[in-house]
């Protein structure tokens, strides 16, 4: 089916997720959707798989114009869309995985549909027990489940967001080689990744988004480079880097392994001197989160050794390690940072120095206006937290951050704020770090990454790249990091030695 | 833009009211009752004589003790269903206590002290169980508390009709009463216990004082609010769940040890007398706003005992009072809901 978007614009709030893209994708082709994180990517397929409405903009299909309100519509097109985190019920079996979504009377037809699912999975070479509960099944299998779910459910249009992670190199294998038989069958295929190898080798066309904006289509043979300056665009001047001296450090992991339910991450070895800037880049899900919250004790490392100041603190609670001087700053501004429902005097007053039994309301109050004034923060103290627009809100949680940090670890700090913010609010870090504070940020604004740290490490797939000085790195460099392109063959090192390059992490 | 949401938050509580009236009016047409007639006898039976506003009194000590506690488990965003079996632990401990005095001869004061603060004692472990419950055995706490309701209702029964029984043969009535002087002192000639009045305007005013005025409300509000976010501001935010949890049951015990102390003067099968999930809903009703509580409360209990006598003059059942205070809930819950909804309308299709 030929699927044709025109024109699309959706924005929330102030952000243009989509600013008018529009994409032309004739029937059998597999189409590949680059871009960095923000870039608009999902929002545009959540708006083809009826996820979500376009404010403006029309997309047809067949060369008719198609109404697309909800996901049950676009089941009725033909539009089947495969998450990056399978739709699925793990308590139930496979089988009746298989049937749901699909209107069968009042009694299931188990029979038929078990005779689907055996048929299906084994033109594909999936492994696939209807009798098996999908709580016991690895994300490849899950994955497959979906796809021949949506297959039998008709699907022309096949949407695959990030299908690749978390996925065996042989589920990997034979998802592509399904993918490419059902292209020739004549069905259209959307792959959203940000892996340049894996779009480079399986796409017929590629699209690349940035800032809500398509910039630009290639077809076979890509030129990476060309996609990467695509992709992250040109620098644009942020201000100055703070050379670091390199004192003792703060910070030392030490072959550290995290597990998570999609990876693992590492070993990774790293070190972070006081008013040093260690920026984290990858794309969102490469396992540099993981890291940055073992950094601030939030997640247990399996494996490896966490030292601040010299101490070990492997199995400390996080406010062991906010005692000793960490201060950690989350993405989630209102899901994890502040509190809806209090103002800005009773978050001061939470995070404030007083220790006695009585709320010191007239002090914290005094404190929230000063803080206010110095972070121009737009609002008063007694504005609640969720009546602030976001980037005032990342300025509340910047001026929650206790004084006289050691370590300082941060999330995203400025997503989503304008350049004038940005430069700001890293000049408010820089002083900091000159205070003697250790900084170490994630960030998928490689600008931001390359200008303001010292050094960097790049996660891709759960591996971790050793320490890139951050003058002597160019974005092109980064962003083939990024892309998983220029790492050493993942088995070849066998032996992580301390301090060895690039771990070796092995997606599961 | 804070005015005029108070204003519409407090004509919807208006609305919700008459149609909590209007709802029980249905009712009462239906049931082919008199309503103004049923209405004035629960007037009447409530406030129609002092005699009959002590007897509101009486049941308003409890229900302030409790209400008190859930308003701290509220703040905490914990649902402390469990406070029933808080209240029913707290008379059984009482009432254990008495019994060790009676047996050792205890001077009355000191009994009595004791009494009320085993009780206290037995509220507090009791919640303290589904508090750890919830915080370390993954078990919600409106499940927890559930259970430990029943078994804190068997265990009652068990005491009854086992170990506690009277002389001769257990029965429902309870296990035998205690002598006069280890009773809180009531007024002359009435069955309201001052000292009663006295602990519960005290457990209201600290948990206001607490609530309003500490750093310990404060955080607590931050745990109820958003526990994650709280957790990494620094809050410890296990510890003061279970702190919640203690001051609740704490509360709760007391009520108990009350009704043991001056309203029964013994254990009987059904101590709680329902006063915490009454207390649920006075709760819910005033919605974070302790300083009406003690007056709904007050509206509350008029309504239980005001109904007592509408079966012996309309031939009603007296689960009329709960019928107006469920119906009650309900449309002020519904008008929050409708509220929510309007505020959200500006955004048509702007969902996230």
């Amino acid at each position: 089916m030929r699927v044709d978007l025109r024109d699309i614009h959706k924005s929330f709030g102030p952000v243009r997720a989509n600013d008018g893209i529009s994409l032309s994708i004739p029937a059998g082709t597999i189409q590949g959707v680059l871009g960095e994180n923000g870039a608009g990517k999902s929002t545009l397929m959540k708006i083809l798989s009826g996820y979500q409405r376009a404010d403006r903009g029309e997309i047809w299909l067949d060369g008719r114009p198609a109404h697309i309100a909800s996901p049950q519509d676009t089941g009725r097109y033909g539009i089947g869309m495969l998450h990056q985190d399978p739709l699925d019920v793990p308590p139930m079996r496979v089988l009746d995985n298989f049937l749901l979504g699909r209107d069968g009377g009042l009694r299931p037809q188990r029979r038929a549909a078990r005779l689907a699912l055996t048929e299906l999975a084994a033109r594909f070479g999936f492994d696939l027990d209807p009798e098996a509960y999908v709580e016991a099944l690895t994300v490849g299998q899950r994955q497959q489940l979906e796809l021949v779910r949506l297959l039998w459910l008709g699907a022309r249009v096949l949407i695959l967001d990030e299908p690749t992670t978390g996925i065996s190199a042989l589920q990997k294998e034979a998802l592509f080689a399904s993918l490419r038989r059902l292209s020739e069958e004549g069905r259209t295929i959307i792959f959203v990744s940000h892996k340049l190898e894996e779009v480079e080798s399986l796409c017929h066309r590629v699209a690349v988004l940035r800032r809500g904006r398509l910039v630009g289509e290639a077809a076979p043979p890509y030129e990476t480079d060309r996609l990467v300056e695509m992709m992250f665009g040109r620098a644009v001047s942020l201000g100055s880097r703070l050379e670091a001296t390199s004192g003792a450090p703060v910070l030392e992991l030490d072959n550290v392994v995290i597990e998570d339910r999609r990876m693992t991450v590492g070993p990774v070895s790293l070190y972070a001197a006081r008013q040093e800037i260690i920026g984290l880049a990858g794309m969102e899900g490469s396992g540099q989160q993981l890291v940055l919250r073992a950094c601030a004790g939030l997640i247990r490392p399996v494996h490896g050794r966490i030292r601040l100041d010299g101490a070990p603190m492997l199995g400390h609670s996080y406010h062991a390690f906010l005692r000793r001087g960490v201060g950690f700053m989350p993405a989630a501004r209102l899901e994890e940072g502040l509190i809806p429902g209090l103002d800005l005097t009773e978050h001061f007053a939470l995070t404030g120095e007083s220790r006695g039994l009585l709320l010191q309301r007239q002090a914290a109050q005094r404190r929230a206006e000063e803080q206010i004034d110095s972070f121009k923060i737009k609002g008063t103290p007694s504005s609640p937290v969720e009546a602030l627009s976001g980037g005032n809100q990342q300025r509340t949680l910047l001026a929650l951050l206790r004084e006289n940090l050691s370590l300082l670890l941060l999330e995203h700090p400025t997503r989503g704020l304008d350049i004038e913010s940005v430069v700001w609010i890293w000049e408010k870090l820089k002083e900091r770090c000159r205070q003697g504070t250790a900084i170490i940020f994630v960030s998928s604004d490689l600008d931001e990454i390359l200008h303001y740290s010292d050094r960097i490490h790049v996660f891709f797939g759960g591996r971790v790249s050793p320490s890139l000085p951050a003058r002597s790195t160019t974005v092109e460099e980064l962003g083939q990091l990024i892309g998983g392109k220029g790492w050493p063959a993942p088995r070849g090192a066998e032996a992580p030695a301390a301090r060895a390059p690039a771990g070796q992490g092995s997606p599961r | 833009m804070k005015a005029p949401r108070a204003v519409s938050g407090a004509g919807l509580r208006l609305v919700a009211v008459g149609l909590a009236l209007l709802f029980t009016t249905i009712v009462l047409v239906i049931s082919g009752a008199p309503p103004l007639e049923a209405y004035r006898q629960i007037l009447v039976g409530s406030l129609g004589s002092f005699k009959k506003v002590t007897d509101v009194l009486v049941a308003w000590v409890p229900l302030v003790l409790a209400t008190s506690g859930l308003l701290v488990t509220f703040a905490g965003g914990l649902w402390n269903i469990g406070i029933e079996g808080q209240i029913t632990l707290g008379a059984i401990f009482a009432t254990g206590a008495l019994r060790a005095a009676l047996d050792a001869g205890t001077a009355p004061a000191p009994a009595i002290a004791g009494a009320v603060v085993a009780g206290i004692v037995g509220g507090a472990l009791w919640a303290l169980l589904a508090g750890l419950l919830k915080v370390y055995g993954g078990v919600n706490e409106i499940f927890g508390g559930l259970g430990l309701n029943f078994v804190a209702v068997s265990l009652t029964l068990w005491l009854i009709f086992g170990p506690w029984k009277r002389p001769g043969v257990g029965s429902m009535s309870g296990t035998e009463p205690f002598p006069d002087f280890l009773s809180l002192p009531a007024l002359e000639g009435y069955r309201l216990s001052p000292w009663g009045l006295v602990v519960a305007i005290l457990g209201f005013a600290v948990i206001f004082f607490l609530l309003q005025g500490t750093t310990f409300g404060l955080r607590l509000k931050a745990v109820g609010k958003n526990a994650r976010a709280a957790f990494l501001l620094g809050v410890p935010t296990t510890r003061h769940m279970l702190a919640a949890f203690l001051l609740c049951g704490g509360l709760g015990g007391a009520a108990g040890a009350i009704q043991v102390t001056a309203v029964y003067h013994r254990l009987i099968p059904s101590i709680s007398s329902g006063y915490g999930y009454l207390g649920l809903m006075v709760a819910m009703l005033v919605n974070f706003q302790p300083l009406w509580m003690p007056l709904l409360a007050f509206f509350f209990a008029a309504l239980n005992i005001g109904s007592i006598q509408l079966p012996i003059v309309l031939r009603l059942d007296s689960s009329l009072a709960g019928v107006l205070q469920g119906a009650l809930v309900l449309f002020v819950l519904a008008m929050e809901g409708v509220r929510q909804r309007w505020r959200r309308t500006p955004a048509p299709g702007g969902e996230a």
